[in-house]
């Protein structure tokens, strides 16, 4: 079998998928930040699919801009994280449904 | 590209350094026990040895000749950015004796080690040092030598830092990332400014490489770029940082005695095979940048020089049995600086041979005292202060013999390794520049004094300390007894039989001058016998003044203190930092001052408005309904705005829904 664009397509929806289920529903901030990590990857993958199979792929614009994403979101995940730590230390934990701040 | 593709070329070096790296990942994702990880780490590098080998035959009797394997990594743009593995003398040599001491130390560590709960972790770091250092003497690209460069720096952090539950060991690894990283700057920038002058990374491109001599030429013609320094200088002034950095010269020493607080066999992998001969490996390689310049190498042999002194000079009042070994590597890859420098001076091609014969006689006789060094501590029970131990010799005889053969091979006493190696570094000085010749052989006079005062500390005398000094195990001595046979004979064989001085640099030259070599003798057996006399029969014990202290009193405290490197530190980088957050907080409070001051007017003019046109005018009339209304509906939006961070998520997502579905439906 060949793989064609919309086998990655597929795949990226379905990884984005799982990304977006879990940062709805799963308590865990931590967990909550590697679902959104998912979801941009599956971002990724689509960049880069679609890179692969445009008419003219030398041009690197598929890669480049993944690679800029994958920087800024090594970025975040490490802002992301130091939130979390000090979240932790305010709030003693990580479960979003006790960490209701941001309404006052 | 094809990485398997080795048929018809030296592609099959990228071996050497993939089976560590086989080894570290299965040891990082399985992690084994403590046996089977060592089993495993053990046996891959043993791989690596025997391509290491293969590749140290291949190179011997064509020490002119180098062979590449080289391809592209990325291609952005019409740029090739391209990477490379490299076979000749140099690559050859450094490998074999990588990989030799490493698998010596990786057999030693099964032992010393043995106690510990993570030991898998450890060979996981261990590998992954191997994999960086043998990278980094295999590849042919500037790029990927920084890479695996990096690779070092990390792995070294890891393991300095082994035992992190020490506050006093996290914080030398941090030091020593730290530091080296201001070297690896250094080096970035001279990678970068290679890659703009030349357009490539490669060092050998059949011709049109970056140590090849069109591109040198065209460097060495772009005249005083920067501080009177050709291109070729230049770039090789920024890579002599980073190398600066790494083999722990002035002033970015620090961190090399502090990294001590890993386990030993992280010590003697540190110190003698590996990450500090990284940075003279890279000037050996980058040789021809630097000969380009004459300035560069007068830079690098005064920039060795002093480090030797100074280093030799602290080693003297140190009372940790390896903080001493540390200076003396300190000191040691100094000389090794004099000899790259001082060297090119006097025989241009052929003094990277110089640099290097040092570096390899030196692996193998420092790695052997930190060896010895964690035997004799393992059996004191864990005391690494000189002043405890005492009359170890007669209860640890293997060991004991051992470290006295890589003793002597330090203090270049004749016939030993050492000895041959440093006196091609002194006769290359004593052609070149004789400031440096007399710093370096008094440094060397040092090293012969510093050496016997511990020997005398450790060996003779009554034992001082506490513990139940006992012999250890085989898996430790044995390593000892092979590394001390190559500590004593490696020398005589190599360059009398075998001429390893031709070999390394493929350049002929005469060997000796009788003046240097008696000044040599005299050097070696004079510090020794300096020593024994201070030493031998004085009293010593941890309440004992130190006899040479006693006679110099104020100066030694000096030394002791290291000459107040890190004090020096401490009150210029960190009071400059200091400083200026001081300073930023007095400006801070300025900006305050004046946002206060706006603030009161803002709120006089704002008072007036409320007291007056607010209150009488807008609220009675019209504003008080509104609010009304708008607190009724505040209801409504307290609801969603319930503080719960992914009902904000859901609303969003349902939005994003929504947009998508009209998008789907309208935009056609």
């Amino acid at each position: 079998m060949e793989l064609t664009l919309n086998h990655f397509l597929v795949l990226s929806a379905i990884l984005f998928s799982i990304g977006l289920v879990g940062a709805l529903t799963r308590r865990n901030i931590i967990i909550m930040l590697i679902c959104l990590e998912i979801m941009l990857n599956a971002g990724n993958l689509n960049l880069i699919a679609f890179w692969y199979y445009s008419p003219n792929p030398e041009l690197m614009h598929g890669p480049l801009f993944t690679m800029f994403t994958i920087a800024i979101a090594a970025t975040e995940a490490a802002l992301g994280l130091a939130l979390v730590l000090a979240i932790f230390r305010h709030y003693k934990t990580v479960d979003l449904e006790q960490i209701q701040g941001l309404k006052e | 590209m094809n990485l398997l593709d080795f048929s018809h070329s030296v592609g099959w070096l990228l071996w050497i350094p993939i089976c560590p790296l086989i080894a570290g990942v299965i040891l990082a994702f399985f992690n084994p026990t403590g046996k089977f990880s060592a089993i495993v780490a053990i046996a891959a590098l043993a791989v690596s040895l025997g391509f290491s080998l293969k590749a140290f035959a291949g190179t011997w009797g064509y020490e002119t000749h180098t062979l590449t394997h080289n391809f592209t990594w990325i291609q952005i743009a019409g740029v090739n950015l391209e990477f490379g593995v490299v076979l000749n003398a140099l690559t050859g040599s450094m490998v074999a004796m990588v990989c030799f001491i490493g698998l010596l130390i990786f057999i030693y560590s099964a032992s010393y080690m043995s106690h510990d709960a993570r030991m898998g972790r450890f060979f996981c770091y261990l590998s992954i040092f191997m994999v960086g250092m043998l990278g980094l003497v295999v590849s042919n690209s500037l790029l990927l030598l920084f890479i695996f460069w990096e690779i070092v720096g990390l792995a070294s952090y890891l393991l300095i830092g082994f035992w992190f539950h020490k506050p006093s060991a996290a914080a030398a690894a941090k030091k020593a990332f730290i530091t080296t990283r201001i070297g690896d700057l250094g080096f970035l920038i001279g990678l970068l400014w290679a890659f703009k002058a030349t357009g490539t990374f490669l060092f050998f491109d059949g011709g049109s490489g970056l140590l090849e001599s069109s591109q040198i030429v065209a460097l060495v013609a772009s005249e005083n770029v920067l501080w009177g320094l050709n291109g070729a200088g230049a770039i090789a002034l920024f890579l002599f940082i980073g190398a600066v950095g790494k083999s722990g010269q002035l002033p970015l020493h620090v961190w090399l005695p502090d990294a001590m607080e890993g386990p030993t066999p992280v010590s003697a992998l540190i110190h003698a095979a590996t990450m500090v001969a990284a940075g003279v490996f890279l000037v050996a390689r980058a040789f021809p940048l630097f000969l380009a310049d004459e300035a560069m190498l007068h830079v690098v042999s005064w920039v060795g020089a002093f480090t030797a002194l100074f280093a030799a000079l602290v080693a003297i009042a140190q009372y940790d049995i390896k903080r001493i070994l540390a200076y003396s590597t300190v000191s040691q890859l100094g000389l090794m600086m004099v000899g790259l420098g001082a060297g090119g001076l006097a025989l241009g091609e052929g003094g990277v041979s110089i640099g290097m014969f040092h570096l390899l006689t030196h692996a193998f006789f420092k790695a052997l005292l930190f060896l010895g060094a964690g035997s004799i501590i393992h059996g004191c029970g864990e005391e690494q202060d000189i002043r405890l131990m005492g009359g170890v010799f007669s209860k640890m005889k293997v060991s004991s013999l051992a470290y006295l053969a890589g003793t002597i091979a330090l203090c270049a006493f004749p016939f030993t390794s050492g000895f041959f190696s440093k006196d091609q570094i002194l006769l290359s000085a004593w052609t070149s520049n004789s400031v440096v010749f007399w710093i370096s052989a008094f440094a060397s006079l040092l090293t012969a004094f510093y050496m016997t005062r511990q020997c005398c500390y450790v060996f003779l005398g009554k034992y001082r300390g506490e513990g139940h000094v006992h012999e250890s195990p085989a898996l430790m001595t044995v390593p000892l007894v092979i590394l001390a046979v190559f500590a004593l004979i490696m020398g005589v064989i190599s360059e009398k039989k075998y001429h390893v001085l031709h070999y390394l640099s493929g350049t002929d030259f005469h060997q000796h001058e009788t003046t240097v070599v008696i000044i040599s003798v005299i050097i070696a057996i004079g510090g020794i016998a300096l020593g024994l006399i201070v030493y031998a029969k004085a009293k010593m014990g941890i309440d004992v003044v130190d006899p040479v202290k006693r006679a110099l009193g104020t100066p030694f405290t000096l030394l002791e203190k290291r000459l107040l490197a890190d004090e020096l530190y401490e009150a210029t980088v960190f009071k400059l930092w200091n400083a200026l957050a001081i300073n930023l907080t007095a400006f801070e409070s300025i900006l305050n001052t004046l946002v206060d001051a706006l603030t009161a007017v803002v709120v006089s003019i704002g008072n007036f408005f409320s007291n007056t046109v607010d209150r009488k005018l807008i609220d009675k009339v019209t504003f008080d309904g509104t609010c009304t209304r708008i607190y009724k509906s505040s209801r409504i939006n307290a609801f969603i705005q319930n503080g719960f961070l992914q009902g904000y998520l859901r609303i969003l997502t349902a939005g994003a829904v929504v947009i998508g579905v009209l998008f789907l439906v309208f935009a056609r």
